[in-house]
Protein backbone atom coordinates (compact mmCIF):
# COMPACT_ATOMS: atom_id res chain seq x y z
CA UNK A 1 0.00 0.00 0.00
CA UNK A 2 0.87 3.59 -0.58
CA UNK A 3 0.37 6.78 1.00
CA UNK A 4 0.13 10.66 -0.71
CA UNK A 5 3.25 10.86 0.45
CA UNK A 6 4.47 8.47 -1.28
CA UNK A 7 3.45 9.61 -4.83
CA UNK A 8 5.77 10.70 -7.42
CA UNK A 9 5.90 10.89 -10.93
CA UNK A 10 6.10 7.64 -13.39
CA UNK A 11 4.50 5.31 -10.08
CA UNK A 12 1.59 2.73 -11.31
CA UNK A 13 -1.29 3.04 -8.79
CA UNK A 14 -3.94 1.25 -11.48
CA UNK A 15 -3.09 4.76 -13.35
CA UNK A 16 0.07 6.22 -13.94
CA UNK A 17 1.04 9.56 -12.74
CA UNK A 18 1.91 12.10 -15.73
CA UNK A 19 2.69 15.16 -13.65
CA UNK A 20 3.22 15.57 -9.93
CA UNK A 21 3.21 18.76 -7.61
CA UNK A 22 3.32 18.83 -4.04
CA UNK A 23 1.73 21.72 -2.59
CA UNK A 24 1.08 23.09 0.73
CA UNK A 25 -0.23 26.48 1.56
CA UNK A 26 0.62 28.37 5.19
CA UNK A 27 0.07 26.20 7.67
CA UNK A 28 -2.06 24.13 5.59
CA UNK A 29 -2.06 20.64 5.01
CA UNK A 30 -0.04 18.60 2.58
CA UNK A 31 -1.65 18.35 -0.77
CA UNK A 32 -0.46 16.63 -3.38
CA UNK A 33 -1.72 17.99 -7.11
CA UNK A 34 -1.47 14.96 -10.23
CA UNK A 35 -2.32 14.68 -13.78
CA UNK A 36 -3.10 10.91 -14.38
CA UNK A 37 -3.63 8.94 -16.41
CA UNK A 38 -5.08 5.68 -16.90
CA UNK A 39 -3.18 2.99 -18.21
CA UNK A 40 -5.92 0.99 -19.96
CA UNK A 41 -7.68 3.57 -21.74
CA UNK A 42 -5.21 5.63 -21.49
CA UNK A 43 -8.15 8.80 -20.65
CA UNK A 44 -5.92 11.88 -19.09
CA UNK A 45 -7.54 13.42 -15.80
CA UNK A 46 -6.97 15.29 -12.63
CA UNK A 47 -7.05 15.51 -8.71
CA UNK A 48 -5.88 16.56 -5.48
CA UNK A 49 -4.97 14.24 -3.13
CA UNK A 50 -4.39 14.63 1.08
CA UNK A 51 -1.72 13.01 2.73
CA UNK A 52 -4.14 10.45 4.69
CA UNK A 53 -4.89 9.15 1.31
CA UNK A 54 -3.54 5.39 0.27
CA UNK A 55 -3.42 3.68 -2.70
CA UNK A 56 -2.87 -0.02 -3.97
CA UNK A 57 0.00 -0.61 -6.12
CA UNK A 58 -0.84 -1.63 -9.60
CA UNK A 59 -1.06 -5.07 -10.21
CA UNK A 60 0.52 -5.44 -13.47
CA UNK A 61 3.61 -7.03 -14.20
CA UNK A 62 7.18 -6.13 -14.93
CA UNK A 63 9.13 -8.03 -17.98
CA UNK A 64 13.22 -6.67 -18.64
CA UNK A 65 12.98 -6.07 -22.22
CA UNK A 66 15.44 -4.56 -25.29
CA UNK A 67 14.85 -1.66 -27.38
CA UNK A 68 15.02 -2.27 -30.96
CA UNK A 69 13.57 0.50 -32.98
CA UNK A 70 11.13 3.18 -33.78
CA UNK A 71 8.84 3.03 -37.00
CA UNK A 72 6.29 5.22 -37.37
CA UNK A 73 5.70 6.03 -33.92
CA UNK A 74 5.40 2.57 -32.83
CA UNK A 75 8.05 1.57 -30.59
CA UNK A 76 9.38 -1.88 -30.76
CA UNK A 77 10.91 -3.77 -27.88
CA UNK A 78 12.47 -7.62 -27.89
CA UNK A 79 12.28 -9.99 -24.86
CA UNK A 80 15.97 -10.89 -25.12
CA UNK A 81 15.22 -15.16 -24.13
CA UNK A 82 11.66 -15.51 -25.79
CA UNK A 83 12.55 -13.14 -29.03
CA UNK A 84 9.32 -12.17 -28.12
CA UNK A 85 8.33 -8.71 -29.49
CA UNK A 86 5.49 -5.68 -28.60
CA UNK A 87 4.89 -2.63 -29.54
CA UNK A 88 4.05 0.63 -27.14
CA UNK A 89 2.66 3.57 -28.92
CA UNK A 90 4.13 7.48 -29.01
CA UNK A 91 1.64 8.44 -26.21
CA UNK A 92 2.43 5.38 -24.03
CA UNK A 93 6.05 5.83 -24.32
CA UNK A 94 6.11 9.54 -23.67
CA UNK A 95 9.42 11.33 -22.74
CA UNK A 96 11.32 8.08 -22.27
CA UNK A 97 11.51 8.69 -25.76
CA UNK A 98 14.30 10.98 -25.10
CA UNK A 99 16.69 8.63 -23.50
CA UNK A 100 15.97 5.21 -25.67
CA UNK A 101 19.27 4.65 -27.94
CA UNK A 102 19.20 1.21 -29.79
CA UNK A 103 19.46 -2.17 -27.66
CA UNK A 104 18.67 -0.36 -24.26
CA UNK A 105 17.46 -2.35 -21.38
CA UNK A 106 14.21 -1.13 -19.80
CA UNK A 107 11.19 -2.46 -18.27
CA UNK A 108 7.93 -3.10 -20.08
CA UNK A 109 4.74 -2.78 -17.89
CA UNK A 110 2.01 -5.41 -18.79
CA UNK A 111 -1.61 -5.76 -17.68
CA UNK A 112 -2.12 -9.38 -19.04
CA UNK A 113 -0.27 -9.49 -22.58
CA UNK A 114 -0.92 -6.08 -22.84
CA UNK A 115 1.71 -3.67 -23.01
CA UNK A 116 0.86 -0.67 -21.21
CA UNK A 117 4.16 1.63 -20.73
CA UNK A 118 7.86 1.48 -19.90
CA UNK A 119 10.43 2.13 -17.26
CA UNK A 120 13.63 3.57 -17.79
CA UNK A 121 16.97 2.80 -15.76
CA UNK A 122 17.73 5.64 -13.86
CA UNK A 123 20.84 6.78 -15.73
CA UNK A 124 21.44 6.43 -19.64
CA UNK A 125 24.64 6.94 -22.21
CA UNK A 126 23.90 8.77 -25.01
CA UNK A 127 26.04 10.00 -27.63
CA UNK A 128 26.26 14.05 -28.34
CA UNK A 129 26.01 14.55 -31.59
CA UNK A 130 25.45 18.43 -32.21
CA UNK A 131 27.86 20.77 -29.84
CA UNK A 132 29.09 24.13 -30.93
CA UNK A 133 32.86 23.66 -30.36
CA UNK A 134 34.23 24.59 -26.60
CA UNK A 135 35.40 28.21 -27.22
CA UNK A 136 38.94 27.87 -24.99
CA UNK A 137 38.51 31.05 -23.50
CA UNK A 138 35.06 30.26 -22.39
CA UNK A 139 36.00 28.71 -18.89
CA UNK A 140 34.14 30.38 -16.19
CA UNK A 141 32.54 27.94 -13.99
CA UNK A 142 28.93 27.38 -14.16
CA UNK A 143 28.13 28.48 -17.63
CA UNK A 144 26.43 25.64 -19.84
CA UNK A 145 25.17 25.74 -23.31
CA UNK A 146 22.85 23.46 -25.38
CA UNK A 147 23.69 20.12 -27.33
CA UNK A 148 22.02 17.61 -28.92
CA UNK A 149 22.18 13.90 -28.65
CA UNK A 150 21.59 10.88 -30.45
CA UNK A 151 17.63 10.38 -29.81
CA UNK A 152 17.47 14.47 -31.03
CA UNK A 153 16.92 15.36 -26.88
CA UNK A 154 18.06 18.71 -26.66
CA UNK A 155 19.58 19.63 -22.71
CA UNK A 156 22.36 21.80 -21.52
CA UNK A 157 25.57 20.66 -20.72
CA UNK A 158 28.84 22.40 -19.78
CA UNK A 159 30.53 24.01 -22.12
CA UNK A 160 33.43 21.52 -22.41
CA UNK A 161 31.56 18.89 -23.83
CA UNK A 162 32.39 18.03 -27.41
CA UNK A 163 30.37 16.08 -30.52
CA UNK A 164 31.09 12.43 -29.87
CA UNK A 165 31.45 12.72 -26.71
CA UNK A 166 29.09 10.35 -24.63
CA UNK A 167 27.40 11.73 -21.59
CA UNK A 168 25.63 10.61 -18.64
CA UNK A 169 21.44 11.89 -18.29
CA UNK A 170 19.50 11.30 -15.28
CA UNK A 171 16.42 10.70 -17.17
CA UNK A 172 14.31 11.29 -14.07
CA UNK A 173 15.30 15.40 -14.41
CA UNK A 174 16.54 14.94 -17.94
CA UNK A 175 19.58 16.35 -17.14
CA UNK A 176 23.53 15.92 -17.69
CA UNK A 177 25.26 14.36 -14.74
CA UNK A 178 28.54 13.56 -16.19
CA UNK A 179 30.97 12.87 -19.25
CA UNK A 180 31.18 9.00 -19.23
CA UNK A 181 35.08 7.76 -20.39
CA UNK A 182 34.31 4.91 -23.26
CA UNK B 1 37.41 13.36 -12.30
CA UNK B 2 35.35 15.62 -14.02
CA UNK B 3 34.28 18.72 -11.39
CA UNK B 4 30.38 18.09 -9.92
CA UNK B 5 28.50 19.89 -12.71
CA UNK B 6 24.97 20.09 -10.30
CA UNK B 7 27.11 22.34 -8.11
CA UNK B 8 29.25 24.35 -10.43
CA UNK B 9 25.88 25.49 -12.26
CA UNK B 10 24.84 27.04 -9.14
CA UNK B 11 27.51 29.25 -8.92
CA UNK B 12 25.71 32.54 -10.07
CA UNK B 13 22.62 31.68 -8.01
CA UNK B 14 24.51 30.97 -4.65
CA UNK B 15 26.34 34.34 -5.47
CA UNK B 16 23.26 36.41 -5.11
CA UNK B 17 22.04 34.01 -2.56
CA UNK B 18 24.97 35.17 -0.03
CA UNK B 19 24.92 38.89 -1.09
CA UNK B 20 20.94 38.83 -0.42
CA UNK B 21 21.26 37.09 3.37
CA UNK B 22 24.21 40.02 3.46
CA UNK B 23 21.63 42.39 2.49
CA UNK B 24 18.72 41.46 4.79
CA UNK B 25 21.36 41.06 7.96
CA UNK B 26 22.48 44.93 7.08
CA UNK B 27 18.72 45.70 6.85
CA UNK B 28 17.44 45.09 10.55
CA UNK B 29 21.20 46.07 11.77
CA UNK B 30 20.69 49.61 10.57
CA UNK B 31 16.97 49.45 12.03
CA UNK B 32 18.57 48.61 15.51
CA UNK B 33 17.21 44.98 15.81
CA UNK B 34 19.62 42.36 17.68
CA UNK B 35 20.57 39.26 15.77
CA UNK B 36 19.55 36.27 17.82
CA UNK B 37 20.70 32.48 17.54
CA UNK B 38 18.25 30.03 19.23
CA UNK B 39 18.78 26.38 19.71
CA UNK B 40 17.61 24.45 16.92
CA UNK B 41 17.07 21.18 19.34
CA UNK B 42 14.02 21.60 21.20
CA UNK B 43 11.99 19.46 23.32
CA UNK B 44 9.18 20.17 20.99
CA UNK B 45 7.48 22.55 18.23
CA UNK B 46 4.44 25.07 18.75
CA UNK B 47 2.14 22.74 18.35
CA UNK B 48 0.35 22.94 14.94
CA UNK B 49 -1.82 20.04 13.49
CA UNK B 50 0.00 20.17 10.01
CA UNK B 51 3.76 20.64 10.72
CA UNK B 52 5.53 18.18 11.41
CA UNK B 53 8.90 17.99 13.52
CA UNK B 54 11.88 15.94 12.56
CA UNK B 55 12.71 13.83 16.10
CA UNK B 56 16.14 14.39 17.22
CA UNK B 57 17.50 12.06 19.87
CA UNK B 58 14.10 12.20 22.27
CA UNK B 59 13.62 15.81 21.11
CA UNK B 60 12.97 17.77 17.74
CA UNK B 61 14.75 19.46 15.34
CA UNK B 62 13.03 23.10 15.62
CA UNK B 63 10.31 23.62 12.71
CA UNK B 64 10.68 27.79 13.33
CA UNK B 65 12.35 29.66 15.81
CA UNK B 66 9.10 30.81 16.92
CA UNK B 67 9.25 29.52 20.37
CA UNK B 68 12.44 30.99 21.81
CA UNK B 69 12.34 33.99 20.28
CA UNK B 70 8.93 34.54 22.22
CA UNK B 71 10.56 33.86 25.27
CA UNK B 72 13.65 36.49 24.05
CA UNK B 73 10.69 39.34 23.52
CA UNK B 74 8.86 38.49 26.73
CA UNK B 75 12.41 38.58 28.55
CA UNK B 76 12.27 42.46 27.05
CA UNK B 77 14.53 41.67 23.77
CA UNK B 78 12.05 43.97 21.98
CA UNK B 79 13.62 43.80 18.30
CA UNK B 80 15.06 40.66 17.62
CA UNK B 81 15.86 38.70 14.21
CA UNK B 82 17.47 35.58 13.59
CA UNK B 83 18.47 33.47 10.09
CA UNK B 84 18.39 30.13 10.77
CA UNK B 85 18.23 26.43 9.68
CA UNK B 86 14.69 24.77 10.21
CA UNK B 87 13.28 21.31 9.07
CA UNK B 88 9.80 19.85 8.29
CA UNK B 89 9.26 16.24 7.64
CA UNK B 90 7.44 14.77 4.80
CA UNK B 91 8.16 18.20 2.75
CA UNK B 92 9.63 18.40 -0.88
CA UNK B 93 8.51 19.58 -3.69
CA UNK B 94 9.72 22.54 -5.97
CA UNK B 95 8.95 24.59 -3.06
CA UNK B 96 10.20 22.66 -0.21
CA UNK B 97 12.67 21.42 1.32
CA UNK B 98 13.41 19.87 4.59
CA UNK B 99 16.13 21.54 5.78
CA UNK B 100 15.18 25.20 4.89
CA UNK B 101 15.92 28.80 5.96
CA UNK B 102 13.75 30.79 7.59
CA UNK B 103 14.14 34.68 8.39
CA UNK B 104 12.41 35.19 11.62
CA UNK B 105 11.88 38.69 12.75
CA UNK B 106 9.52 40.10 15.98
CA UNK B 107 8.87 44.09 16.84
CA UNK B 108 7.08 44.73 19.56
CA UNK B 109 4.45 47.91 19.63
CA UNK B 110 3.52 46.45 16.00
CA UNK B 111 0.44 44.43 14.69
CA UNK B 112 0.35 42.77 11.46
CA UNK B 113 -0.38 46.03 9.57
CA UNK B 114 2.66 47.52 10.75
CA UNK B 115 4.29 44.53 9.83
CA UNK B 116 3.36 44.65 6.28
CA UNK B 117 4.78 47.50 5.71
CA UNK B 118 8.36 46.89 7.25
CA UNK B 119 8.22 43.43 5.11
CA UNK B 120 7.75 45.97 2.22
CA UNK B 121 10.63 48.13 3.49
CA UNK B 122 12.60 44.89 3.67
CA UNK B 123 11.93 43.77 -0.14
CA UNK B 124 12.75 47.00 -1.30
CA UNK B 125 15.90 47.30 0.35
CA UNK B 126 17.02 44.23 -0.41
CA UNK B 127 16.30 44.43 -4.08
CA UNK B 128 18.30 47.39 -4.43
CA UNK B 129 21.49 46.29 -2.58
CA UNK B 130 20.74 43.71 -5.52
CA UNK B 131 20.32 46.48 -8.53
CA UNK B 132 16.61 45.91 -9.09
CA UNK B 133 15.05 48.97 -8.99
CA UNK B 134 10.86 48.95 -9.32
CA UNK B 135 10.74 45.44 -10.75
CA UNK B 136 12.32 42.50 -11.15
CA UNK B 137 12.41 39.59 -13.36
CA UNK B 138 11.22 36.25 -12.48
CA UNK B 139 9.79 33.42 -14.36
CA UNK B 140 9.17 35.32 -17.62
CA UNK B 141 7.18 38.32 -15.35
CA UNK B 142 8.23 41.64 -14.39
CA UNK B 143 7.47 41.60 -11.15
CA UNK B 144 6.26 45.24 -9.95
CA UNK B 145 8.08 46.28 -6.06
CA UNK B 146 6.83 49.70 -6.04
CA UNK B 147 5.03 50.16 -2.45
CA UNK B 148 2.08 50.15 -1.70
CA UNK B 149 1.77 46.25 -2.20
CA UNK B 150 -1.77 44.75 -2.80
CA UNK B 151 -3.56 43.87 0.41
CA UNK B 152 -6.90 41.45 -0.07
CA UNK B 153 -8.34 39.72 2.90
CA UNK B 154 -9.18 35.90 2.58
CA UNK B 155 -12.76 36.55 2.65
CA UNK B 156 -12.41 38.91 -0.53
CA UNK B 157 -10.37 36.76 -2.02
CA UNK B 158 -12.58 33.65 -2.04
CA UNK B 159 -15.59 35.96 -3.01
CA UNK B 160 -13.47 37.42 -5.99
CA UNK B 161 -11.71 34.13 -7.50
CA UNK B 162 -13.51 31.40 -5.89
CA UNK B 163 -16.72 29.75 -6.66
CA UNK B 164 -17.85 29.30 -3.36
CA UNK B 165 -17.22 32.04 0.07
CA UNK B 166 -14.69 31.13 2.53
CA UNK B 167 -17.60 30.12 5.22
CA UNK B 168 -18.47 27.43 2.52
CA UNK B 169 -14.98 25.91 2.12
CA UNK B 170 -14.09 25.80 5.77
CA UNK B 171 -17.79 24.05 6.20
CA UNK B 172 -17.06 21.30 3.15
CA UNK B 173 -13.53 20.76 4.41
CA UNK B 174 -12.03 22.20 0.75
CA UNK B 175 -10.27 25.65 2.46
CA UNK B 176 -6.58 24.01 1.26
CA UNK B 177 -7.64 22.53 -1.73
CA UNK B 178 -9.57 26.12 -3.42
CA UNK B 179 -6.49 27.62 -1.94
CA UNK B 180 -4.27 26.23 -4.18
CA UNK B 181 -6.41 25.43 -6.95
CA UNK B 182 -8.31 28.55 -7.26
CA UNK B 183 -6.96 31.52 -5.35
CA UNK B 184 -2.93 30.93 -5.56
CA UNK B 185 -2.81 30.52 -9.19
CA UNK B 186 -4.42 34.37 -9.31
CA UNK B 187 -1.53 35.55 -7.44
CA UNK B 188 0.98 34.07 -9.91
CA UNK B 189 -0.60 35.64 -12.57
CA UNK B 190 -0.65 39.36 -11.19
CA UNK B 191 2.71 41.12 -11.20
CA UNK B 192 1.48 42.78 -8.17
CA UNK B 193 2.81 41.65 -4.42
CA UNK B 194 0.06 40.88 -2.53
CA UNK B 195 -0.66 40.04 1.06
CA UNK B 196 -3.45 37.80 1.96
CA UNK B 197 -4.97 38.99 5.62
CA UNK B 198 -7.30 37.76 8.21
CA UNK B 199 -7.35 33.82 8.03
CA UNK B 200 -9.86 31.75 9.70
CA UNK B 201 -8.75 31.49 13.74
CA UNK B 202 -8.16 28.00 13.34
CA UNK B 203 -5.58 28.60 10.64
CA UNK B 204 -3.20 30.65 13.19
CA UNK B 205 -2.64 28.81 16.21
CA UNK B 206 -0.94 31.78 17.35
CA UNK B 207 -2.48 34.93 16.25
CA UNK B 208 -4.55 37.27 17.88
CA UNK B 209 -8.23 36.93 17.40
CA UNK B 210 -9.68 40.16 15.17
CA UNK B 211 -11.29 42.29 17.30
CA UNK B 212 -13.88 43.61 14.97
CA UNK B 213 -14.28 40.13 13.82
CA UNK B 214 -13.85 37.38 15.97
CA UNK B 215 -13.71 34.44 13.40
CA UNK B 216 -10.79 35.74 12.25
CA UNK B 217 -6.94 35.72 13.38
CA UNK B 218 -4.50 38.65 12.40
CA UNK B 219 -2.21 36.60 10.06
CA UNK B 220 -1.15 37.78 6.67
CA UNK B 221 0.96 35.54 3.85
CA UNK B 222 2.59 37.50 1.53
CA UNK B 223 2.90 36.70 -2.39
CA UNK B 224 5.40 37.37 -4.55
CA UNK B 225 5.14 35.87 -8.34
CA UNK B 226 2.83 33.30 -7.26
CA UNK B 227 5.36 32.22 -4.34
CA UNK B 228 4.28 32.31 -0.48
CA UNK B 229 6.73 34.39 0.69
CA UNK B 230 6.05 35.13 4.26
CA UNK B 231 3.75 34.29 6.89
CA UNK B 232 3.23 36.88 10.06
CA UNK B 233 0.60 37.55 12.98
CA UNK B 234 -0.27 39.90 15.60
CA UNK B 235 1.02 37.72 18.27
CA UNK B 236 -1.39 36.07 20.72
CA UNK B 237 -0.22 37.53 24.15
CA UNK B 238 -2.76 35.61 26.35
CA UNK B 239 -1.65 32.36 27.90
CA UNK B 240 -5.37 31.14 28.59
CA UNK B 241 -6.23 31.60 25.30
CA UNK B 242 -2.95 30.27 23.90
CA UNK B 243 -2.75 27.44 25.75
CA UNK B 244 -6.79 26.49 24.33
CA UNK B 245 -5.54 26.78 20.98
CA UNK B 246 -2.74 24.62 21.06
CA UNK B 247 -4.86 21.56 22.53
CA UNK B 248 -6.92 22.01 19.84
CA UNK B 249 -4.02 21.68 17.67
CA UNK B 250 -2.73 18.79 19.93
CA UNK B 251 -6.55 17.01 19.74
CA UNK B 252 -6.58 17.28 15.91
CA UNK B 253 -2.56 15.93 15.99
CA UNK B 254 -3.95 12.89 17.75
CA UNK B 255 -7.57 12.62 16.00
CA UNK B 256 -5.64 12.08 12.78
CA UNK B 257 -2.41 9.80 13.81
CA UNK B 258 -0.13 11.84 14.26
CA UNK B 259 2.75 12.75 17.04
CA UNK B 260 1.17 14.69 19.88
CA UNK B 261 4.17 17.12 20.88
CA UNK B 262 4.24 18.26 24.72
CA UNK B 263 2.64 21.52 25.47
CA UNK B 264 5.32 24.31 25.74
CA UNK B 265 4.98 25.02 28.89
CA UNK B 266 8.18 27.40 29.63
CA UNK B 267 6.87 29.46 26.20
CA UNK B 268 3.36 29.49 27.89
CA UNK B 269 4.32 30.86 31.44
CA UNK B 270 6.54 33.93 30.38
CA UNK B 271 4.03 34.41 27.58
CA UNK B 272 2.57 36.47 29.99
CA UNK B 273 5.16 39.25 30.27
CA UNK B 274 5.37 39.29 26.44
CA UNK B 275 4.35 42.84 24.60
CA UNK B 276 2.19 43.68 21.65
CA UNK B 277 3.80 42.78 19.00
CA UNK B 278 4.23 41.40 15.14
CA UNK B 279 6.45 38.50 13.98
CA UNK B 280 7.06 37.19 10.80
CA UNK B 281 9.00 34.12 9.29
CA UNK B 282 9.90 34.70 5.79
CA UNK B 283 11.27 31.76 3.63
CA UNK B 284 15.10 32.87 2.56
CA UNK B 285 15.37 30.40 -0.34
CA UNK B 286 12.46 31.38 -2.18
CA UNK B 287 13.00 35.30 -1.86
CA UNK B 288 16.35 33.56 -3.31
CA UNK B 289 14.35 31.94 -6.18
CA UNK B 290 12.79 35.15 -7.11
CA UNK B 291 16.28 37.02 -7.08
CA UNK B 292 17.83 34.25 -9.25
CA UNK B 293 15.27 33.21 -11.03
CA UNK B 294 14.73 29.93 -10.76
CA UNK B 295 12.23 27.50 -10.87
CA UNK B 296 12.62 25.22 -8.27
CA UNK B 297 13.74 25.36 -4.73
CA UNK B 298 17.11 22.91 -5.59
CA UNK B 299 18.74 25.24 -7.69
CA UNK B 300 18.96 27.73 -4.75
CA UNK B 301 20.97 25.74 -2.21
CA UNK B 302 24.22 24.28 -2.88
CA UNK B 303 22.74 20.43 -1.46
CA UNK B 304 19.50 18.85 -1.69
CA UNK B 305 19.14 15.83 0.66
CA UNK B 306 19.07 13.49 -2.76
CA UNK B 307 22.32 15.17 -3.64
CA UNK B 308 24.10 13.83 -0.12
Amino acid sequence: MYSASDLRKNLKIQIVIVEFTFSKPGKGQSLYRCKLKNMINGNQFERTFRSVDTFEPANLQEKKMQYLYEEDSQYCFMDTETYEQVYLTDDQVGDAKNYMSDNLDVEILFFGEKPLGITLPNFVDLTVTKAEPWAKGDSVTGRTKPVEVETAYVLQVPPFVEEGEKIRIDTRTGEYLTRVKE
Amino acid sequence: MEENWNLARKRNSLYIRAAMIQAIREFFIDKDYLEVETPSRIPGPAPECHIDAIPSDGWYLHTSPELCMKRLLAAGYPRIFQITRCFRGEERGSLHIPEFTLLEWYTSGADYFRMMEECEELIVHVALSLGHEGKIHYRGKEIDIRTPWERISVKDAFMRYSTVTMEKALKDDCFDEIMIREIEPRFADTNRLVFLYDYPVAMGALARVKKTDPEVAERFELYMGGLELANAFSELTDPAEQRARFEEELKNRRASGRVVYPMPEKFLSELINMPESSGIALGVDRLAMIFTDSASIDDVVAFTPEEL
